[in-house]
């Protein structure tokens, strides 16, 4: 995956370059809006993580220019503002997801992962399946082997963007504001308790666990086998 | 700036003086139109008398010939204070009359002219000045008939005397009101001017006079001390948050520091170093929790938050709340309903929700039944999300059957950092009640909490759509 980096900050843009690099990613440098702009016009990337305060040129008039040019690229606004209306102007500017720093390396990797996958994979598909767990959007459907399971309906949404997003690392944020809509921090482990019931209902009874906790990071689910 | 530059300086004072400019120019109109008048009306009656006496001499002239006008003219002549009468000669010599002298040409015309004369009789130089009316008689004679203009001249110096002497009084009164208004409001003007000087200078508790009269530099000063008060209150509440913050964020703070001393001093394997490493990372996710929060607080408060308000209904938000948050709850052993009755709302609801979440996760934490009184009473359910609507307020609150804050305590639960003994071996930050109170606050209500008999009653009271004014 390549990476732009539009950050004024040196030394957290040194070590998301280098964090980026260790995840396996390709990952390019700007220092200020306007050499931003122009690496992104002319580079081909497939996710590009934007500081909103930047010199020269700020973060959303960057995104928001591209935007009327037709580019596309999926981009994170990174700020320290990180308030809820602040949130709605980053994306009403065309950014396609917002963390407020400080921010921990985990949940941006995986956020960028999940933006990068929607840039270039397929569109929506009506049922996704791991291993032997087999979703229906349409018919809100699921099973797993042979068996009907029951699900609520925000734990079917929970499952469904889950395996949306299967073989990638999911942050309790992410799911609270994905399946919830909601932006806010729980100061308790809501989410958690949402995952085990889930947890209880698709894995309960068979010995191989498709739902895993990804520790200090979130939750995944895949074949464990790949 | 001297005292008297200063006087002339007030804005009373140059009202004064706009004022008796506007009343000098009106009054200048009034007596010169008095005066005008005056003088038509005086001219008038002169010229009445000098045609009807003409005719009357005009009638004799007809009926007994020269002889008879002048025998008329003679004895009118003589009379004290008489009018003025000449009777001449086609040539303009004087036949009769009591008239020595007139402005040369006057007899040639017939008709009125203003001429100065002087009578036969008279001794002084003094000029006077008439009215006269020169009538043609057949044969080539004239009569002239005319009367002092004496009476109009004074009647017009009274008018102008009288003129100066009140608009002397006019002024010098004016003025000197002007000064008397203008000390008045300077010395209260100065006076409050002072103490907002002593106010600047750092003293908070003093305030400003207020009278008894209830004018408006009285509401001005009534309104300056409410806004003084208000930034007292402000700035105590900046103190005790800087003060809390200095508590609540350097305790965790050194905890964390102290750990990872520990850690290098003492652990020798990689897994203590990774277990001190994660106990670190969390430590700074729950700083960077309450951070969060006391930002959001002090958005909410400074009414920063306005933006992205959107038409939502409080039923809703509560479903929402309670579908999060009912499995959490059954893990704890409580059970959590909703009782929603549909209510309009226009707010942030990303905030409301995120006020009502903070109340839902407080009667989670702190709203279990004391196990002695959950055997004895089959409450039902034990937390209880509800929308309400009650006339022009929407209320959206959570009652619980815990311990419940006790009434003396209820106000400084909702401060920042504030954690009632009860709750202070609980984990924490303290900000869940200030966070609901804010949000409420910005949205034209407030937080209530009260008794639900037993255990605690937090509700948002928020005005219903379309009602925001009322209430705020």
């Amino acid at each position: 995956m390549r990476l732009l980096i539009i950050e004024d900050d040196r030394e957290s843009a040194d070590y998301l370059v280098k964090a980026f690099r260790e995840a396996g990613h390709v990952a390019d440098h700007a220092a200020d809006g306007e050499i931003g702009l122009a690496l992104a016009e002319t580079g081909d990337y497939d996710v590009m993580i934007v500081d909103r305060m930047l010199p020269k040129r700020d973060g959303l008039s960057v995104i928001g220019t591209l935007r009327e040019k037709g580019n596309r690229t999926p981009a994170l606004i990174l700020s320290a503002l990180g308030q809820v209306d602040d949130r709605v102007k980053g994306l009403r500017a065309g950014g396609d997801d917002y963390l407020p720093k400080p921010y921990s390396f985990t949940e941006l990797l995986a956020r960028v992962e999940v933006l990068s996958r929607r840039g270039s994979g397929p569109a929506e598909e009506s049922s996704y399946r791991v291993g032997d767990l087999e979703l229906d959007r349409l018919s809100r459907r699921v099973v797993r082997g042979a068996e009907k399971i029951d699900l609520q309906p925000r734990e079917f949404r929970l499952l469904e963007y889950l395996m949306k997003h299967a073989g990638q690392v999911v942050t309790r944020t992410m799911l609270l504001e994905n399946v919830w809509d909601y932006h806010f921090d729980p100061q308790t482990n809501v989410i958690d308790v949402h995952i085990s019931r889930l947890r209880s209902k698709i894995d309960k009874g068979h010995d191989k666990p498709l739902l895993h906790t990804i520790r200090g990071a979130g939750y995944m689910i895949r074949d464990g086998l790949r | 700036m001297t005292a008297f530059g200063k006087l002339i300086r007030t804005t009373a004072f140059r009202l004064t003086l706009v004022y008796l400019l506007l009343f000098v120019l009106f009054a200048l109109t009034l007596v010169g139109y008095f005066a005008w008048n005056t003088r038509r009306l005086v001219t008038e009656q002169i010229s009445e008398t000098v045609v009807s006496e003409t005719n009357e001499l005009i009638e004799r002239f007809e009926s007994n010939g020269l002889r008879g006008l002048v025998t008329a003219v003679e004895n009118r002549a003589l009379r004290p204070g008489s009018n003025l009468y000449l009777v001449a000669t086609p040539a303009g010599q004087g036949v009769a009359g009591n008239v020595g002298s007139l402005e040369p040409g006057v007899l040639d015309r017939s008709g009125w002219a203003e001429t100065s004369y002087r009578r036969l009789e008279e001794t002084d130089v003094a000029e006077h000045r008439a009215l006269v009316r020169v009538t043609q008689l057949s044969g080539g004679f004239r009569l002239l008939v005319g009367r002092d203009l004496e009476e109009r001249r004074r009647v017009f110096g009274v008018v102008a005397a009288a003129a100066q002497w009140s608009f002397l009084v006019v002024i010098v009164l004016g003025l000197g009101g002007g000064v008397l208004v203008a000390r008045r409001v300077l010395t209260r003007i100065d006076a409050m001017t002072g103490t907002t000087q002593r106010i600047m200078a750092g003293d908070l508790s003093e305030r400003l006079p207020i009278g008894r009269s209830g004018d408006e530099l009285d509401r001005l000063a009534g309104n300056l001390n409410a806004m003084l008060e208000r930034i007292e209150a402000l700035m105590r509440g900046l103190q005790e948050v800087s003060d809390n913050i200095a508590h609540d964020l350097k305790t965790p703070l050194t905890r964390m520091r102290n750990r990872a001393e520990e850690a290098l001093a003492k652990s020798g394997n990689e897994a203590d170093y990774r277990a001190a490493l994660e106990r670190t990372i969390d430590e700074s996710d729950a700083l960077i929790r309450t951070f969060n929060a006391l930002l959001m607080i002090a958005r909410a408060e400074s009414g920063q938050a306005r933006g992205d308000m959107s038409d939502f209904d409080a039923a809703d938000v509560a479903h929402g709340i309670h579908e999060l948050y009912e499995p959490l709850a059954e893990d704890d052993g409580l059970t959590l309903s909703v009782e929603a009755i549909s209510a309009p709302l226009h707010g942030n609801r990303e905030l409301i929700s995120q006020a009502l979440a903070n109340l839902v996760e407080n009667a989670i934490k702190y709203g279990k039944p004391p196990a002695d009184r959950a055997a004895s009473e089959a409450q039902g359910t034990d937390i209880v999300i509800r929308s309400e609507l009650e006339g022009d307020t929407v209320l959206l609150g959570v009652a619980d059957h815990g311990p419940g804050i006790p009434a003396e305590d209820r106000a400084r639960a909702v401060e920042r950092f504030v954690r009632l003994e009860a709750s202070r071996t609980l984990p924490g930050s303290g900000l869940g009640l200030s966070l609901a109170s804010a949000v409420a606050t910005l949205h034209g209500g407030g937080l209530r909490l009260s008794d639900n008999h037993p255990g605690l009653r937090a509700t948002l009271v928020l005005p219903r759509r379309g009602a925001e004014q009322k209430i705020a």
